[in-house]
């Protein structure tokens, strides 16, 4: 197990790829389930960032652990922000012509449909989201 | 994530190298929206991109918005990757993608 704890800030997020690209290496992980998994960190950092602590900087807790049986990576972001739960959304509308698109919450359906598993519980008073891919 | 820009008339073609993600999509926006006056035809190269995260969706939507009224947009040389991203979010009906 591995665990980072760092700023929540954007300007972070190549930082903790460059981590845990680093741990998936040495567990020889396909380039495209790697990949998936730097473009979910970008993801889950990018909505800490911008979600859980409105305008004041706070800690993010990042745990990184892998499952020999079952060759699973998981990935648990923890914040002590507002309580937030991305699954709660409805997944967006991806049927919809460009003219009447949002320009947003794509992001967390693109995690939900390239992870295996995703779960989220709010505990102690921290938001702690898990994303799960067997590599 | 390194961005190239060749225009020949009113086409443009934007090559960008790297990942696409929180961090590098402003920058990518930036010079899209200062370089499309006049522009027809705009080309986006994908062939040395790494991946695509939803804050390079964002930006290829503003881009193809703009496009859909002034000429034409099309992403090329997608890569497997790059095209499941697209699929899962129903851009591969949104973008024209050779």
């Amino acid at each position: 197990m591995k665990e980072w704890t760092f700023e929540a800030n954007i300007d972070r997020i190549s930082w903790l790829t460059d981590q845990v690209n680093e741990e998936l290496e040495k567990l020889d992980c396909p380039m495209k389930a790697q990949m998936q998994i730097d473009v979910a960190i970008d993801e889950l950092l990018a909505n800490i960032a911008s979600y859980a602590y409105d305008l004041d900087a706070g800690e993010t807790t990042v745990r990184f652990d892998f499952d020999a049986d079952t060759r699973t990576v998981s990935l648990t972001f923890i914040d002590s922000g507002v309580p937030y739960d991305p699954l709660a959304k409805p997944d967006p509308d991806v049927t919809l012509s460009v003219e009447q698109r949002e320009v947003g919450g794509l992001g967390i359906f693109l995690v939900k449909k390239t992870m295996d598993d995703m779960t989220y519980v709010r505990r102690d008073g921290r938001n702690e989201l898990t994303i799960r891919k067997r590599i | 994530m390194t961005i190239e820009k060749k225009q020949n008339g009113s086409s443009l073609t934007i090559a960008v190298q790297g990942r696409l993600d929180t961090t590098t999509a402003p920058d990518l926006e930036k010079e899209i929206k200062s370089g499309l006056d006049g522009v027809t035809e705009l080309i986006m190269d994908f062939e040395k991109l790494d991946y695509i995260s939803s804050a390079g969706l964002r930006v290829l939507l503003s881009a193809q918005k703009v496009m859909s009224k002034q000429g034409s947009m099309k992403v090329i040389h997608v890569s497997d990757l790059v095209m499941e991203v697209f699929e899962v979010t129903g851009f591969t009906d949104i973008l024209t993608i050779e």
